[in-house]
């Protein structure tokens, strides 16, 4: 069991990591959700696995899950829900603004310190 | 006055100008008068317990752990330089009131001022070193945006970059030798390392300590050659000139030397460096403004060359020379702002400064003259003025003194810069005041009122006092010398006189004045020669310096950063996994302490569908539409993974943020292209690969060896699962974390989320303000709209699952403290509910029908957790204690009230408006022009009787 969450946690990561070396922002976006899923089961992952033992407390019941990392967990999921809304709506602005999706600037960076002399 | 509010009292004061601004001049110049008044008399109630040679103390801890506290200290030189700030403050407002003309916006000013008045009393009443740090900084903020007052004049602003530029740089260097200092002696606290001189002066890191420090107060004081930043300085208005850079911020470096004296000074390395930088800095200095026509420029290389003969005096190391450094700071801080403020007075008459374009103000401003020429004296040298008296005991100093094993070196330069100092003097009388009236003025020069010349009439009458009654100045110099020397040297005994009998210092000084006056004569053929005189010009040297840093960081930088995203992704990988790796193989791993579990065939066909989809959507991504199908799959193998391994809050969650992610994707997609190209290489793409498999084997490794292992320590889970029920009041652990042990987080994620959602709005609003809108409006969509935008089936579906999907959020919600579910799960719950109703019958009849608007929502959800956490407040409890008790109404059964209930709410609010205003903003965007918004439910609904419309077709506008 712990080789298959072990392993399914490599696989997220490294299609995430994947897409998120694409050079369109669509792919980039679903590549940090998959690393998002990856990194919410990790911190989930770190309270050991339980199965068929929630934290909900009973009297005839002795072990339970792990509550800390749910805890964390369940707002990291929300928070990046939330994140992921604003990813999405910068690149569909730049999308919009420019009628180009790619992630990297071609010009290269703008050289801010060429006009320190004055 | 306790010393915490002296040093107080300018800061907040420095609100005040800008709130007066409006109310007038006089107010705005009055108010900030007061607020100084008030620090300089609460000084002034110290005097007594200073005057008894007793240290004031004020003590506020503020970050013990770093040893840094609030420690103010006040003794003789503190309080010196404290009345120098204060006290010149005083006069200096009072001036500037009548300088600063209509166009200048005073209550900035003032501010400024304040809050330089500020920094520079925390500097000298500072006992903690790193508070003392603090404060210099703040002076070098506020003299920046000082010099830079008139921020319209190009020499204001370059003047002003390069004071902070110097003097920043200096600061830095102090702050790694303060830094090394505290650590030799243990304490930051300056009244202990003061004690330590021989463990200090003993150490190897003396030397660098003292070499960083000094560049500290070289580079503050103006030291050579550091002296350039401050001529430039001078494009700010006269009363900073008078102020900063006569009388204040450039004592601050000399300031810290006379207070770190009793450990810094006397050792070879401290005569060596300072002596040296102190002599070159007064001759370079007497000798440059000697030559200068700007009447500012004159003053200012004057001042850098008293600064340079004050550091040659506490270079000596000696007791005699401490004092009368100490005695010299008084006397030039009095006479240099009195000619300041007289050069301020002739370029706000005369409108120039130029002294070749001046000359016979003698008899046009007589007051003026009667001020400025006292002050010349003095600073000349002429006995009867203060100025001689601190000058014979330099020059007595220097006659004692050796340097480099040259015992004529020292008395030869100190005569020689002397002579310089003495030629500039006069040549500001005599070519400014004295010799014919001229009839070219820019402006017909004459007496200001009294407002601008009282001040330095008033630093004269002191000028004269202490000349003729040096006995007058003598206790109190030999008070803040006292605690200079801070135990290590016994006090002078010499009393300060005006006739000393024919001694050596006398015959240098009659050779100054007679050379000065010589000089004068003969002061034409010498400017032709000094012009004639190749030198380097301290300003372009600067720049190409600054030009050469600045191109070394484009060169450092822009190859690193240029732009492109998947480079930095890609590094930032390889980073991490490389740095994971160097623990892997350097760090020692213990033996597994848990078993592994075993896996039925359930859990292995879920794992293969999980890994199947993301393979899929790694190979298929381009194809975007099928790519959000499958990465909706990973999500609910992922929540059904949460419920397999006894999370089933997580379960939900993930679940309901699934829906609403993928509604969100779909939205953008709409329009965004359907396909992703292929642009990529092949060598690109086995690259990324590479990148991409290192990342996923790297958390294989680590998340397959910690699950095998029990935790180091034992988590801190068990006190949650022991005090759940009994503190707490639930039965649902994860629940009662969120909403009662760890609500102080969840308050800070409800409002990350609700900002996150505003700003999308904020760039919805943006987007749609912009050249976007017209686009947006006249987009084509790329696929075949749908004939039934609002299909029947579909609203009728979703008005019946409303109340149904309500009542299980509210009942989700209601349970959650004991059962899974929870203000989040129902607040996702709930907003999948109204999304439907969007997806359904469309925009705008939905938001016809919002009784609240999201960001109301957002607000009060984050207003009830916030007030439920301050009512714990009124039972003396801290924030967001939560408390609970149970109820029975009939008929119901006994059920739990807890205020954590509440805070849920707030959470519940908090997540429906953000998930709802982020989803509203982004179909905001998909609104035409051209699409009638329709008024009712779906497009075709039997019940309705259709009158044949003019236009039938445009609802089906792109079918």
């Amino acid at each position: 069991m712990e080789l298959l969450v072990a392993s399914a946690i490599g696989i997220l990561t490294a299609g995430g990591i994947y897409l998120m070396l694409r050079l369109r922002t669509f792919p980039v976006i679903l590549g940090i959700s998959l690393l998002t899923y990856a990194v919410n089961v990790f911190l989930f992952a770190s309270g050991r696995l339980t199965v068929g033992a929630a934290p909900i407390l009973r009297d005839d019941v002795s072990g339970y899950a792990d509550p800390l990392p749910q805890a964390l967990v369940l707002t990291a999921i929300v928070i990046s829900f939330g994140m992921t809304a604003v990813v999405v709506m910068i690149g569909l602005g730049a999308f919009l603004g420019s009628e180009d999706d790619h992630v990297d600037d071609p010009k290269g960076p703008v050289d801010d310190l060429a006009g320190g002399g004055s | 006055m306790s010393l915490l509010f002296i040093v107080a009292l300018p800061f907040f004061g420095a609100l005040l100008p800008g709130l007066m601004n409006a109310a007038g001049r006089a107010a705005c110049a009055g108010v900030t008068f007061t607020v100084s008044l008030a620090a300089f008399i609460g000084l002034l109630t110290n005097l007594p317990t200073v005057l008894a040679g007793e240290v004031v103390m004020a003590r506020v801890d503020w970050m013990p752990a770093l040893g840094l506290s609030f420690t103010l200290m006040l003794d003789g030189l503190g309080f010196f330089f404290a009345l120098l700030i204060l006290g010149i403050g005083l006069l200096i407002i009072a001036y500037a009131r009548h300088y600063l003309s209509r166009d200048d916006h005073m209550g900035e000013f003032f501010t400024y001022l304040l809050l330089f008045q500020g920094a520079m009393v925390g500097v000298v009443l500072s006992d903690n070193i790193l508070l003392l740090l603090v404060f210099w900084e703040l002076t070098s903020l506020s003299s920046f945006l000082l010099i830079g007052y008139w921020k319209q004049l190009p020499e204001g602003r370059q003047g002003a970059r390069m004071a902070l530029i110097v003097t920043g740089s200096g600061g830095l260097a102090m702050i790694a030798g303060m830094l090394i200092l505290g650590q030799i002696a243990g304490s930051y606290d300056l009244s202990v390392i003061l004690q330590n001189r021989a463990l200090v002066q003993a150490d190897p890191l003396y030397l660098p300590a003292l070499i960083l420090i000094l560049l500290g107060c070289f580079t503050k004081s103006a030291q050579f050659p550091f002296h350039f930043w401050l001529p430039h300085a001078m494009a700010a208005p006269t009363p900073v000139s008078a102020y900063l850079h006569s009388a204040t911020m450039v004592k601050a470096g000399i300031y810290l030397m006379a207070r770190m004296w009793p450990v810094l000074a006397g050792t070879p390395e401290w005569v060596v460096i300072v002596t040296t930088a102190g002599l070159v800095t007064m001759v370079l200095g007497a000798v440059i403004a000697l030559f200068k026509h700007d009447l500012k420029a004159l003053l200012a290389f004057s001042t850098v060359s008293h600064l340079g003969l004050i550091t040659m005096l506490l270079g000596t190391g000696t007791a005699f020379g401490a004092m009368a450094a100490m005695f010299h700071i008084l006397n030039h801080a009095t006479f240099k702002a009195a000619l300041f403020m007289s050069a301020g007075i002739i370029d706000h008459e005369a409108h120039t400064r130029d002294i070749r374009r001046l000359g016979g103000l003698r008899r046009l401003m007589p007051v003026t003259f009667g001020i400025a020429t006292l002050a010349a004296l003095s600073m000349a040298g002429i006995p009867l003025l203060n100025g001689f008296l601190s000058k014979e005991m330099m020059l007595d100093e220097a006659y004692q003194t050796t340097l480099y094993d040259l015992p004529w070196l020292v008395p030869a330069l100190a005569t020689f810069g002397s002579l310089f100092s003495a030629a500039y003097c006069f040549r500001l009388i005599g070519h400014v005041f004295l010799g014919p009236v001229r009839d070219d003025y820019p402006a017909r020069p004459h007496d200001p009122n009294p407002g601008m010349w009282l001040p330095p009439a008033l630093l004269v009458v002191l000028v004269v006092a202490i000349g003729v009654a040096p006995f007058l100045a003598e206790p109190f110099v030999k008070l803040v010398t006292a605690s200079v020397l801070g135990g290590e040297a016994v006090v002078p005994q010499a009393h300060f006189k005006i006739w000393h009998g024919l001694v050596p210092a006398l015959y240098m000084s009659v050779i100054a004045v007679a050379g000065g006056l010589l000089m004068l004569a003969l002061f034409n053929p010498a400017l032709r020669l000094w012009d004639a005189a190749p030198r380097p010009e301290a300003k372009v040297i600067f720049e190409a310096i600054v030009e050469a840093a600045a191109r070394l960081s484009r060169a450092l930088i822009l190859p690193l950063h240029d732009g492109a995203f998947t480079r930095y992704a890609a590094i930032g990988t390889v980073a991490i996994v490389a740095a994971g790796f160097h623990a892997w193989t350097t760090g020692t791993l213990g033996p597994p302490t848990r078993s592994p579990q075993p896996a039925g065939p359930v859990t292995i066909a879920g794992w293969a569908m999980l890994v199947a989809a993301v393979g899929g959507l790694v190979l298929m991504h381009r194809n975007r539409l099928l790519a959000l199908m499958l990465i909706g799959i990973v999500g609910l193998m992922v929540s059904i993974g949460f419920v397999f391994f006894s999370a089933p809050d997580l379960a939900m969650t993930q679940f309901t943020v699934e829906v609403v992610t993928i509604i969100l994707l779909l939205l953008a997609l709409n329009f965004l292209p359907n396909r992703t190209p292929v642009e990529s290489t092949v060598l690109r793409r086995v690259r990324d690969a590479g990148v991409a498999v290192a990342g996923g084997l790297a958390t294989f490794g680590l998340t397959y060896h910690y699950l095998l292992r029990d935790p180091v320590r034992t988590p801190i889970s068990e006190f949650h699962l022991a005090n759940s029920y009994e503190g707490g009041g639930g039965s649902n652990v994860v629940n009662v974390i969120l909403v009662d042990f760890r609500g102080f987080d969840t308050y800070g994620e409800i409002i990350v989320l609700g900002i996150a959602a505003l700003l999308i709005y904020a760039l919805t609003e943006t987007l749609l303000r912009g050249p976007v809108r017209a686009r947006l409006l006249n987009r084509e969509p790329d696929q075949p709209r749908a004939g039934d935008v609002h299909p029947m089936m579909m609203v009728v579906l979703t008005r019946v699952i409303m109340p149904v999907v309500l009542l299980v959020g509210f009942y989700i919600f209601w349970r959650g403290h004991n059962e899974p579910g929870g203000g989040f799960i129902a607040g996702l719950v709930v907003s999948i509910a109204v999304v439907m109703q969007y997806m359904a019958s469309g925009f705008s009849w939905t938001s016809a029908r919002l009784r609240y608007p999201y960001h109301g929502v957002i607000g009060s959800g984050v207003l009830t957790a916030g007030l439920t956490g301050i009512g714990s407040w009124f039972v003396g409890k801290p924030f967001l204690t939560s408390d609970f008790t149970y109820v029975r109404i009939p008929p119901f059964q006994k059920f739990e009230l807890a205020t954590a209930l509440l805070f849920d709410l707030g959470v519940f609010l908090a997540v429906v408006g953000a998930v709802m205003l982020s989803l509203e903003s982004f179909s905001r965007l998909a609104r035409r022009a051209h699409m009638p918004e329709s008024e009712y439910p779906m497009d075709i609904d039997p019940s309705r009787v259709i009158l044949p419309p003019p236009e039938a077709g445009s609802v089906r506008e792109g079918a």
